[in-house]
């Protein structure tokens, strides 16, 4: 019997100790922490993403917390709304920010860019740049292996395994650039999202001149200005051999996308043609023959 | 005195099959593409114009800087193109193309037949020290054995440093590769020649080969020939890679440790590859720049593998041909050794200084392993001859957590590729801690200027 | 050419060494210690082995097919191995039941939980051991007498262990059979008993460059110097229960042991110290598991403090 309460005291007062030990030393090194700064984060999204320019969503809300203006303060994750709630939150108000997203500037899938080797290797397009120019003879378009993938903290890009790059869903994505720093090739751009999310962008980077550009993908820009002489809007210009759209400029009318020889501009978000719902029912129905 | 060095390596399957093959001499092509870029350090410039007429030796682009080398055409010709041109790994490179007309042809190749020395015995013993570095720095000679790092900056120690051996890298440690073996068969007077003007030029009385032990009859033809010179001496080392790394030679042969981050030279030591010496010693007696160079062209089922010897801007393509074309069976073709080469994406590219051998390996050679999960049997960690650890660094670069992988010392790694290849996993550490260094090393680099 | 030009980064060779060749080669080294456990303890070593195998690949396979719905893992041999080697440290008189509860824990918990091969802090097998240990203690410390029952399972007479005889005091210590030990006619779990088959085993690996002496050296060392420290034999503690098969084959598990030869002689002589101070003051007669056990989980802050000496620091220091 005596053991049983020898083995209670001794555990009671190891546990009393303990928790008089550990409340001390909380009172001790208690941090007076802004109030607010919970609540801010509490509405910010978590993902840590960076697209703020700050090292976290904490930091952001310490950030806001202190600020004395909300002008560069903008979390691309949670959107205007959640800004303006912050903004509530410390008695300022939020700049207005127009929201963005990322496009790709490669359209060079398997049969566009013609693969001229197999990478045999660790999964990473910075390692792969490093040691050679990739699969095709493009030195400047998509390297394949999901770097920005990996880097995107929204699941917001995925690979297409037919045509070999990546996809980038506009509904989750939220325009934070973390893709845009993690593309070796600096390939991916933060657009504005356009109205009724419409946009419309040069997908190739090759600054190739023209026949030397075609060959190495059939989908690539040549630099032959068509589309900047028919920009009713000066939105096109044209620099080593690679045509730019500035989406401050354009009007998206899409005169330019008719135009260009080797079908180099692509758009999104608008509803679809005729032929092109045509087309996509006919794959649609190879696919389920298949 | 140690035979080798202490720390890790391992040892792959040396398979040099044209060990027994003397070099062969490469006719002189009609066309060749001169890069600019074929060293480490700044660019060169070029000095020529479309149309004009150049010889064989002749400067085409002008060394840019202390860390650079000039670039001379191995034939002479009509430069008819200066433009960017594809290198064997897709990228384009600065490039000069010189076409040779018939009588061009004629007259080097008569040239070559001649073959008489510019300079005698005396006037070679009448230069200066500093004139020898001159003739080097002109010559655009830069290390053979794959880095193509300038040799004179090599020999001009920084101040406060005491150069007290010049050590001569014979140790071809990369499996396949034998032009060093060759060319210390067929030229060892050349290249001990070549070594005393190294020795004058380092301002050392000493000179040490190091040679492993699988070039038999080239350690002993050198021995018997240094047998009457008291300050030459061959050192027959144990067969293990990466001997041929700097850091392991100076600590194989000398039992010096070159301090971490610092210079090999840090430790009184210069090493220069035999080929170098060989280059030197043809730059300073014969006038001739670096316009050639001994290529091992090998593999398990190549034709004619053997030792050719190149001119410095030939079509690789054409000297494949020469040596039967490539094989059918072919899935990867390697420029330089198996350990350190680097694979290409296309033969269709201008040979280059640093190109020490074309390997062609078969295509059941050409792949990767299944990579499978580490199961930490430290194999990577026992093979790093730099004493790091190889799994930690390659997983730190991957989650890119830099400082960690810096205090790691992963700047220390010379990727010599011990660790990939002693993986049973078949992990790709190597090609983690390499992205690492380059990011790390970016790092470094942008911390400076603030401190 | 037909094909297309394959690109990597170098290296461009690989060694021939696999993780299943590895797991082979382990393998190999514990097959004399099973011939010896067969001669002994007969059909009960066998059905103890048999079941510990299948059980411990079956766990794997179930887990892979229908939790983590990823390829099986079985080809690289680390389930089978685990498998044996629970089964070595079981009495070969253990009911199939219980054997089966310790493969499941053994790889359930001991492994899969983790990741999976690789990623374990603990070492599988001893894992399910000392589980069964802790909740099955009667099953788990009745111990068959060597030769007499090789054709019994349930009904196999049972003795004491050496350690267990000295631990009791019962016996004159001089009287422990030293031969005996190192054959390994004696009670014990059914693999630990033979120190020589053992020693072969231990031996071939070093041969086959598998694994280094560093860590068995350190244990067998720490304990003979300890255990002459404070009075006890150390040919008899070295020869009886799991040491050998501790040190060998347990300790040296590549994925639960440092990384650094330094911080491999600082976890055998770890090793040996806990493992003689549970033999000698525990309640426990045999401390190796725990001992293993223990170290197993101070192996990440090894590998944090103690790094191997990095090229050019002697040469920074002077």
């Amino acid at each position: 019997m005596s053991s049983v309460i020898i083995a209670i005291i001794v555990l009671g007062a190891t546990g009393i100790a303990g928790a008089v030990i550990l409340y001390a030393v909380a009172k001790k090194f208690h941090v007076k922490e802004d109030p607010r700064i919970a609540l801010i984060e509490e509405l910010l999204p978590g993902a840590n993403c960076g697209g703020c320019g700050r090292s976290g969503c904490h930091d952001f809300a310490c950030a806001c917390a202190s600020a004395s203006s909300l002008d560069n303060l903008a979390c691309p994750g949670a959107g205007a709304e959640v800004m303006k709630k912050i903004g509530d939150i410390v008695g300022l108000t939020p700049a207005a920010t127009t929201p963005k997203v990322a496009v790709l500037h490669c359209n060079g899938s398997c049969t566009n860019r013609p693969v001229t080797s197999t990478y045999d290797g660790a999964k990473s397009c910075a390692i792969l740049g490093a040691i050679y120019i990739g699969s095709s003879d493009c030195a400047y378009g998509c390297l394949g292996q999901g770097d920005c993938v990996a880097s995107c903290r929204w699941n917001a890009i995925h690979m297409d395994p037919v045509t070999g790059l990546p996809v980038i869903d506009t509904e989750l994505c939220t325009g934070c650039g973390a893709c845009t720093a993690a593309c070796p090739r600096h390939i991916i751009e933060l657009r504005d999202k356009g109205p009724k999310g419409r946009r419309v962008w040069v997908a190739c980077a090759n600054k190739e001149r023209g026949a030397l550009a075609l060959k190495e993908c059939k989908a690539a820009c040549i630099g032959c200005s068509k589309c900047r002489k028919i920009c009713p809007h000066d939105a096109i210009t044209v620099e080593n051999n690679l045509s730019y759209i500035d989406y401050t400029k354009c009007k998206l009318c899409r005169k330019c996308e008719a135009v260009c020889p080797t079908g180099s501009i692509i758009d999104s978000g608008f509803p679809l043609t005729v032929k092109e719902m045509e087309a996509l029912a006919a794959t649609r129905q190879q696919q389920t023959q298949k | 005195m140690s035979h080798t060095f202490h720390k890790g390596g391992v040892h792959p399957p040396e398979n040099k099959i044209t060990a027994s093959s003397h070099i062969t001499e490469v006719e002189l092509p009609r066309e060749v593409i001169v890069t600019f870029s074929q060293h480490i350090g700044a660019m060169a410039v070029c000095c020529r114009t479309k149309g004009e007429h150049v010889k064989r030796g002749d400067l085409i682009a002008k060394a840019s800087g202390f860390v650079s080398a000039n670039v001379h055409t191995p034939i002479s010709g009509t430069v008819t193109r200066i433009d960017k041109w594809k290198t064997a790994f897709g990228y384009t490179a600065d490039t000069v193309t010189i076409v040779a007309a018939d009588d061009d042809h004629a007259s080097d190749t008569a040239y070559i037949a001649d073959g008489e020395a510019t300079r005698t015995q005396e006037e070679v013993a009448a230069l200066s020290d500093k004139e020898i570095v001159g003739i080097i720095d002109d010559a655009g000679i830069v290390g053979l054995g794959g880095a193509a790092f300038p040799t004179k900056v090599k020999l001009s120690p920084p101040p406060g440093v005491k150069v007290d051996m010049l050590l001569i890298n014979g140790v071809e440690c990369e499996p396949y590769l034998t032009n060093d073996h060759a060319l210390m068969l067929a030229a060892p007077e050349k290249i001990l020649a070549g070594i005393k003007l190294l020795m004058r030029a380092a301002g050392t009385d000493r000179a040490v080969i190091g040679i492993e032990r699988n070039k038999d009859n080239a350690i002993r033809l050198l021995e018997s020939l240094t047998a009457d010179e008291p300050s030459i001496s061959v050192e027959a080392l144990d067969v293990k890679y990466p001997q041929g790394g700097e850091k392991q030679l100076i600590e194989a042969v000398t039992g010096r440790e070159v301090p971490s981050g610092a210079l090999p030279i840090s430790t009184g030591v210069i090493v220069q590859n035999v080929a170098t010496a060989y280059a030197v010693y043809e730059a300073v007696y014969l006038g001739k720049p670096l316009i050639e160079r001994i290529i091992t062209v090998t593999g398990p089922s190549v034709k004619r593998p053997g030792n050719y010897r190149v001119p410095i801007g030939m079509n690789m393509a054409a000297l494949v041909n020469i040596a039967g074309g490539v094989p059918a069976d072919t899935g990867k073709i390697i420029l330089g050794g198996p350990m350190m080469g680097r694979a290409v994406v296309s033969l269709d590219a201008p040979t280059i200084k640093g190109i020490s051998g074309i390997l062609m390996l078969p295509d059941s050679e050409a792949h990767r392993d299944a990579v499978q999960p580490c199961i930490r049997c430290a194999a990577c960690v026992d093979a790093c001859p730099m004493g790091l650890e190889p799994y930690l660094l390659a997983t730190l670069s991957r989650r890119q957590m830099w400082d960690e992988a810096e205090s790691g010392k992963i700047m220390n790694c010379i990727e010599c590729g011990c660790c990939s290849y002693s993986c049973p996993s078949a992990r790709p550490i190597l090609d983690y801690i390499r992205l690492g260094k380059t990011t790390v090393g970016g790092i470094i680099r942008t911390r400076q200027p603030k401190q | 050419m037909a094909q297309l030009l394959t690109v990597s980064a170098s290296p461009h060779l690989h060694t021939k060494r696999t993780v299943a060749g590895c797991m082979r080669h382990v393998t190999i080294a514990l097959l004399p210690a099973a011939a010896c456990a067969l001669y002994f303890f007969g059909i009960g070593a066998l059905i103890v082995i048999a079941t510990s195998i299948a059980a411990c690949a079956a766990t794997e396979y179930c887990i892979n097919r229908w939790m983590l719905r990823r390829p099986s893992t079985l080809a690289d041999g680390s389930a089978i191995l685990t498998g044996l080697l629970l089964a070595f440290n079981l009495p070969s008189n253990l009911p199939v039941w219980a054997v089966i509860i310790g493969s499941v824990v053994a790889i359930g918990i001991g492994k899969m939980a983790f990741g999976g091969l690789g990623c374990n802090i603990w070492n599988p097998a001893l894992v399910g051991r000392v589980f069964l240990l802790i909740s099955f203690p009667v099953q788990m410390t009745s111990w068959p007498l060597p030769l007499v029952n090789r054709g019994e399972y349930f009904d196999a007479a049972t003795g004491a262990t050496t350690l267990g005889i000295l631990k009791l005091g019962e016996a004159d210590p001089a009287s422990i059979d030293t031969v005996a030990n190192a054959v390994g006619s004696v009670g014990g779990s059914l693999g630990e008993v033979s120190a020589i088959a053992l020693l072969i085993g231990f031996i071939y690996l070093l041969c086959m460059k598998v694994i280094t002496w560093h860590i068995p050296v350190a244990i067998f060392g720490t304990v003979a110097l300890f255990t002459l420290c404070i009075g006890g034999d150390p040919i008899v503690e070295l020869l009886s229960g799991g040491l050998m098969l501790g040190a060998c084959f347990m300790a040296t598990d590549y994925v639960t042991s440092p990384m650094s030869k330094k911080g491999m002689l600082v976890f055998g002589i770890m090793i040996g110290l806990i493992t003689v101070i549970i033999r000698r003051w525990g309640a426990y007669p045999e401390g190796v598991s725990f001992a293993i056990l223990l170290m197993n989980g101070f192996v990440p802050l090894i590998d944090r403090y103690i790094k191997p000496r990095k090229f050019g620091e002697r040469g920074a220091k002077s």
